[in-house]
C-alpha cells in the first residue's frame, strides 16, 4: 500500500475542505472497497481524510420519506424499523450483498461510491481505462462474463456491482452532497453514476470534494409488493450476475405503477422504462411479465462472454415481479 | 525457537499424558467424566482432539511469553513516515501506540500487541479469517486500519473466555467438531459470538422471511445461520460442526455430540488382516491394540 496521511474529520466542513484542496485526497468511511483496492494499488491517495465518526448516519423520518445518512452503517440501515416497515426493497437489496462483517463497516455512501469488481480494473498488471485512462480495456476482447450487456463504450464494459443502489433506482431516491464553503445540491439517483463513455475513471457526477452527506428517499405505496432478485454464482456473499429490483403497485387487478431496475448488467444501476411501460396499466399477470421482460433486455448487446445475462435478465424479471406480487415473501 | 524449552508441564509425550488443572477443567466442562474420560485420555495425543486444542492454547500462552516482543523489534526503529496514534480498549486492557497509516488491525493485533489468535486468511475481505469484534460488531480485522480504531472496543478470540473458562460457543464448537485444521476458528468464533447479539436484536438476514414484521430474540434455523455466517469461509469443510455449535448455543437447547473417538472394540471391527499385520511389524511384533 502506498504511503498516505491520515486524518480524522471533526466536521464535514473540515473534511470538504481538506480533500477539496488536494487532487490526491479521498474520503475514508467504511474502508471495505477503499482499503482493498489500496492495498493491490489500485487506488493510491496521497491522503486519507477520516469521517467515518461524522454525526451523519442518522436515519429519520421526512414529511415526504425519509433522510438515511450517508454514514450509516448498512447493517444498521437495513434493519432499521422505518426501512423494514416502508421501503422491504432497500432492506433486502442491502441483507443481498457482502457479509454480515461486511455490511457492519460499509456505510450507504461508500456503498454508493463503491467501485467495479471487473478482474481487469483490479489487476494492476492488465490495461484498464477506468484506472489507468488510456491503456485500453482489458475485458472488451478478454473474459467479459460479468461484465455489461448495456450502455457500455469501447473504452470501458465494467459494471456497477452494487445491490443497494439498484433498490434506490427503484424508490426514486435523491443524493444529497455538500461540497466547499458548505454548497448543498441533490442529485437523482439515476442521474448519480455515470456510463463510461470516453472517461470511464469518473464512476459518478460528484465533483472532487464533495461529500455526500444523506440518501432522502420519497414515500411510495410499493411497500406491500417489492421484491429485490440476486442472482450470483453461489448462494451467498458474491457478487450479483444480474439482479433486478422490482416494485409494483396495483389498483385493484391492474398495475398503477411499476419499477423494474437490473443491477450488474451495465456501468450503472439500470431502470428498464420500456419493462415499466409494458406493466402500467395491465393485469399484474405472468404473461405481462414475460412481456415485460422481453421488453427489458431487447436492445442488450451481450459481449462474447455474458450472452446468459439476456435469458438470465427475463427470467429474473418475472421472477421478482410474481414474487413482488406475493408481498415479498421468497 | 528451537533452542527454547517449552515449559516442561506443557509437553505432552504419546504415551502418556499428564492432565492439567485446566485441562481436567475443559474436560469436566465437555462432560467427559469417569469412563467416558478413560476413553478420551486412553485414545493417546494424535487422536485427543480436545487434548490437541489444549495444546495449541498452551504453546500459544508459551510463545507470547517469550522475549523480545515483536512490538519491542518495531518500536526501535524510530520514525515512521506517516504515523498516527492510536489509544483502544483491547480484551478489556486499554491499549496506546503509534502505527504506520496503513497499518491494519489485524496487522496490529498480531505484529504490535502479540494476539496472534486472529487470522491473516485472505487479507481482502473475502474469507473472513481476520473477524474481530469492534464495538459490539463483528467486522473484517484486514480492511480496517488501526487509525480508524481510536477510543474503540476491540475483542478477539482471546478475549472470548472468562480467564479459564471458555466461552459457550468455544466449548459448542469443540463439542460438535466445528473445526479441522482450526485456522478459520477465531474468525468463525468471533463472527458467531456477535451473530447471537445480532440475532437478540431481530436483526434480518438475506433469507429472512417478512422483513416488514421486526421481532426481537430471533431463534435461528440452519438456513438462517448458514446464511449469516455466509462471510467465515472453512476450507476443511467443517460448516455442519459450526452450524451444530452455533445452533446449540442460539437455541439454547443442549443437542447430543453426534460424534466419539472410536473405540477399541469398533477398530478392531474394521481393520484387515493386512492392517494387523502392519501395525504388529509396526510395533515391533507387538499387539495390535497398542497403537489405538
Amino acid at each position: 500500500m502506498q504511503s498516505f496521511k491520515y486524518t480524522s474529520a471533526t466536521s464535514d466542513a473540515n473534511a470538504v475542505r481538506v480533500v477539496a484542496a488536494n487532487r490526491e485526497a479521498k474520503f475514508l468511511a467504511g474502508g471495505t472497497n477503499l482499503i482493498d483496492l489500496m492495498r493491490e494499488y489500485v487506488e493510491r491517495p496521497a491522503e486519507l481524510v477520516d469521517v467515518s465518526q461524522l454525526p451523519l448516519a442518522q436515519i429519520r423520518p421526512t414529511t415526504n420519506g425519509v433522510s438515511i445518512g450517508a454514514l450509516a452503517k448498512n447493517e444498521a440501515t437495513a434493519n432499521h424499523p422505518l426501512i423494514r416497515q416502508h421501503y422491504p426493497l432497500l432492506s433486502m437489496a442491502i441483507l443481498a450483498g457482502a457479509s454480515g462483517q461486511l455490511r457492519n463497516m460499509a456505510t450507504n455512501g461508500g456503498n454508493l461510491m463503491q467501485r467495479t469488481r471487473c478482474q481487469y480494473f483490479y489487476d494492476i498488471a492488465m490495461p484498464c481505462n477506468k484506472r489507468e485512462p488510456g491503456s485500453g480495456c482489458g475485458a472488451l476482447e478478454g473474459l467479459n462474463r460479468i461484465h455489461a450487456i448495456f450502455g457500455y463504450s469501447d473504452k470501458c464494459v465494467a459494471t456497477y456491482p452494487g445491490d443497494m443502489a439498484t433498490a434506490l433506482y427503484a424508490l426514486d431516491a435523491v443524493v444529497k452532497v455538500r461540497g466547499i464553503n458548505g454548497r448543498e445540491r441533490t442529485i437523482p439517483i439515476q442521474d448519480f453514476h455515470r456510463l463510461p463513455g470516453d472517461t470511464p475513471q469518473k464512476d459518478n457526477n460528484l465533483e472532487h470534494g464533495e461529500l455526500i452527506v444523506s440518501i432522502e428517499v420519497p414515500k411510495n405505496n410499493f411497500a406491500n409488493r417489492s421484491y429485490y432478485l440476486k442472482v450470483r454464482d453461489r448462494a451467498s456473499y458474491a457478487f450479483a450476475l444480474v439482479s433486478v429490483a422490482a416494485a409494483l403497485e396495483t389498483d385493484g387487478s391492474n398495475i398503477k405503477q411499476a419499477r423494474v431496475v437490473l443491477g450488474s448488467v451495465a456501468h450503472k444501476p439500470w431502470r428498464s422504462m420500456e419493462a415499466e411501460r409494458a406493466l402500467v396499466g395491465k393485469p399484474a399477470t405472468s404473461e405481462t411479465f414475460k412481456a415485460a421482460s422481453d421488453a427489458a433486455l431487447k436492445d442488450a448487446k451481450p459481449l462474447a462472454h455474458n450472452g446468459y445475462k439476456v435469458e438470465l435478465g427475463k427470467r429474473a424479471i418475472v421472477l421478482a415481479l410474481q414474487q413482488a406480487m406475493t408481498g415479498g415473501a421468497a | 525457537m528451537d533452542d527454547k524449552q517449552l515449559p516442561e508441564d506443557l509437553c505432552l509425550i504419546e504415551d502418556e499424558v499428564p492432565i492439567s488443572r485446566d485441562e481436567e477443567k475443559l474436560l469436566d466442562e465437555l462432560g467427559l467424566v469417569g469412563e467416558s474420560r478413560r476413553k478420551f485420555l486412553g485414545q493417546g495425543i494424535t487422536a485427543g482432539l480436545g487434548i490437541f486444542a489444549l495444546q495449541l492454547l498452551a504453546k500459544e500462552k508459551a510463545l507470547a511469553a517469550l522475549e523480545p516482543t515483536p512490538g519491542a523489534v518495531f518500536a526501535q526503529n524510530g520514525m515512521l513516515e506517516n504515523s498516527v496514534k492510536v489509544s483502544m480498549k483491547v480484551n478489556g486492557a486499554a491499549r496506546s501506540l503509534e502505527v504506520d497509516s496503513r497499518m491494519s488491525l489485524l496487522d496490529t493485533l498480531r505484529e504490535r500487541l502479540d494476539l496472534t489468535g486472529t487470522k491473516k486468511g485472505c487479507d481482502q475481505g473475502q474469507c473472513g479469517a481476520c473477524t474481530v469484534i469492534v464495538g459490539g460488531q463483528r467486522v473484517l480485522s484486514c480492511l480496517t486500519l488501526a487509525a480508524q480504531c481510536q477510543g474503540k472496543d476491540v475483542t478477539t478470540v482471546e478475549g472470548l473466555a472468562k480467564g479459564d473458562e471458555l466461552h459457550p460457543m468455544q466449548a459448542a464448537f469443540i463439542k460438535h467438531d466445528g473445526f479441522q485444521c482450526g485456522y478459520c476458528t477465531p474468525g468463525q468464533l468471533c463472527s458467531a459470538v456477535a451473530l447471537l447479539n445480532e440475532a437478540r436484536n431481530g436483526n434480518a438476514s438475506h433469507v429472512t422471511q417478512n422483513l416488514r414484521t421486526h421481532a426481537r430474540g430471533l431463534k435461528l434455523s440452519d438456513d438462517e445461520i448458514r446464511e449469516r455466517m455466509s462471510g467465515n469461509i472453512c476450507r476443511c469443510g467443517a460448516y455442519p460442526g459450526i452450524v451444530a455449535a452455533i445452533k446449540e448455543v442460539q437455541s439454547g437447547r443442549e443437542t447430543a455430540q453426534t460424534w466419539h473417538f472410536a473405540t477399541d472394540d469398533e477398530i478392531a471391527a474394521v481393520l484387515t488382516d493386512d492392517d494387523k499385520q502392519q501395525i504388529a511389524a509396526m510395533n515391533g511384533g507387538g499387539k495390535t491394540d497398542a497403537i489405538v
